[in-house]
């Protein structure tokens, strides 16, 4: 592990220098192992947050309070220290630039970490299919790789949308509330269009996400979904 | 071996039964959910179950027909290979055995598939002898769609991909083939007591 990088109060990118780094598809994930001197182990998936193309590969990882495995990569992990990996892992939630458009990427909280690795690989391969990107986020200080994002938004290809769900800055004009089939119907690109969709979060926002673009008349046959965890966030 | 995490202790907090939780699994009260896609919600009128394939004529069993057979209530653990095991769970449903009671077939492997487009594959062998059955209801309540309702394939003794959700029928085959995880790089067992997480476990 070569960095840290504090992206917000509960989540941090960590850096990592791979001895033998084998190509990975955005939208990847990786299992951590810990071992404890005693010879105990815990075992956890993380999302690759880097492009294929960057030249560090980078996990976000967000603080579970009672959590076993996210505090102790959050907090107690540091530069130098050895960090064993599997993968990379899963061949369905990812997205190539052949498999076309246009796409419509649908976070909630960390769940945009391998988004944000397709918009990476999306940027450094100068394609030109239209991105938008939905995350819904608690506040404006929730929001992982913030300032990256609003770059991108910059770019005439992705367009990103925010919905704060909890708490607003003042004169805020985004949205400013959970997801809903309205709020998506806003934002996705009409079914006609035939869009590819990524939904990634807690169990909880991808059902509901993933329910509400079904009603919407979206083909669920191009909506790929991970579900990051148990509960609601 | 693997290297050692720098003051890492770990939590530990399960008092459950070490013999019971395969290598690099860890409890948890909660029931997490895998799926590739949105979740279906198929209405009981419109759903069927069907045995076809290696199999002279194929059979089916509408909802009602399915709930008239002999129902079996099995308590038992499971293993997801996103690594968390939920054990003493309660599901009620009827066996493969009795489905497949009447079946003459050559067949040695089985295509479990579902609404959605979801299919899984196994060995015949482990789909009867009293180790799989098709569960309607979980904890005495009719099964969630978002863990496989209306119906979902359950086959405790390998990882809970293999437990194929909103499960429609099997597909009886001579011969193996991948079923949807199977051909995006899990392994195509999925023994938890192996830890054949992947392809090339
Ligand atoms: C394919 C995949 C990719 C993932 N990618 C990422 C990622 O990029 N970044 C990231 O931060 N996490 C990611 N996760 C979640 C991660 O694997 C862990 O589940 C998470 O870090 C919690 O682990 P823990 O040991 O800290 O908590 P645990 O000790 O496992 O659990 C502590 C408590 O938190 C609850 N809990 C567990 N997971 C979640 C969750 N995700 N949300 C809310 N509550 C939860 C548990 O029910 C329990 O009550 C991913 C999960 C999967 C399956």
């Amino acid at each position: 592990m070569i960095e840290l990088i504090e992206e917000t109060a509960e989540a941090t990118s960590i850096v990592l220098d791979l001895p033998d780094r084998q190509r990975h598809r955005a939208g990847q994930h990786v299992d951590v192992r810990l071992t404890a001197e005693d010879g105990y182990e815990a075992q956890r998936s993380y999302s690759i947050a880097s492009a294929p193309e960057d030249a560090y590969l980078v996990l976000t990882v967000e603080r579970l309070d009672d959590g076993e495995v996210s505090p102790y990569l959050v907090d107690t992990l540091r530069p130098g220290d050895e960090l064993e990996l599997r993968g990379p892992i899963g061949g369905y939630f990812v997205w190539e630039e052949v498999l076309g458009g246009p796409l419509l990427l649908v976070a909630g909280g960390s769940g945009v970490v391998p988004l944000r690795a397709m918009l990476r690989h999306h940027q450094a391969v100068g394609s030109t299919i239209p991105v938008r990107l939905l995350y819904s986020v608690k506040s404006l200080d929730d929001v992982i790789y913030r300032d990256e994002l609003m770059g991108m938004a910059a770019d005439d290809e992705i367009d990103v949308r925010l919905t704060l769900t909890r708490e607003q800055p003042e004169g805020w004009r985004g949205y400013a509330r959970r997801i809903d089939q309205e709020l998506l119907a806003d934002v996705a690109w009409p079914p006609s269009e035939g869009p590819l969709t990524y939904v990634c979060g807690p169990t909880s926002f991808v059902e509901v996400a993933a329910n509400a673009l079904v009603g919407l008349g979206h083909d669920p046959g191009r909506i790929r979904t991970e579900r990051f965890g148990p509960t609601g966030g | 071996m693997s290297p050692l995490s720098r003051a890492f202790r770990g939590r530990r907090r399960s008092d459950a039964d070490p013999a019971r939780i395969p290598p690099g699994q860890y409890v948890t009260d909660d029931f997490p959910v895998l799926s590739a896609g949105p979740t279906p919600h198929r209405p009981l009128e419109t759903w069927s179950f069907t045995i076809q394939g290696s199999i002279d004529e194929p059979v089916s069993w509408t909802w009602e027909q399915l709930q008239a057979l002999p129902s079996e209530t099995i308590t038992t653990d499971i293993h997801c290979v996103t690594k968390w095991s939920k054990l003493d769970t309660v599901w009620t449903g009827v066996s493969l055995d009795t489905l497949l009671d009447d079946v003459e077939t050559s067949a040695e492997y089985v295509t479990a598939f579902s609404d959605g487009g979801y299919t899984t594959n196994l060995p015949l062998e482990d789909a009867t002898g009293g180790k799989a059955w098709i569960a309607y209801a979980f904890d005495g309540e009719p099964l969630a769609p978002e863990h496989g309702g209306p119906a979902r394939l359950l086959v405790p003794h390998l990882y809970f991909w293999k437990s194929a959700k909103w499960v429609r029928g099997l597909e009886l085959r001579n011969e193996d083939e991948p079923g949807f995880w199977e051909s995006y790089g899990y392994h195509n067992y999925g023994d938890p007591w192996r830890e054949q997480r992947y392809a090339g476990d």
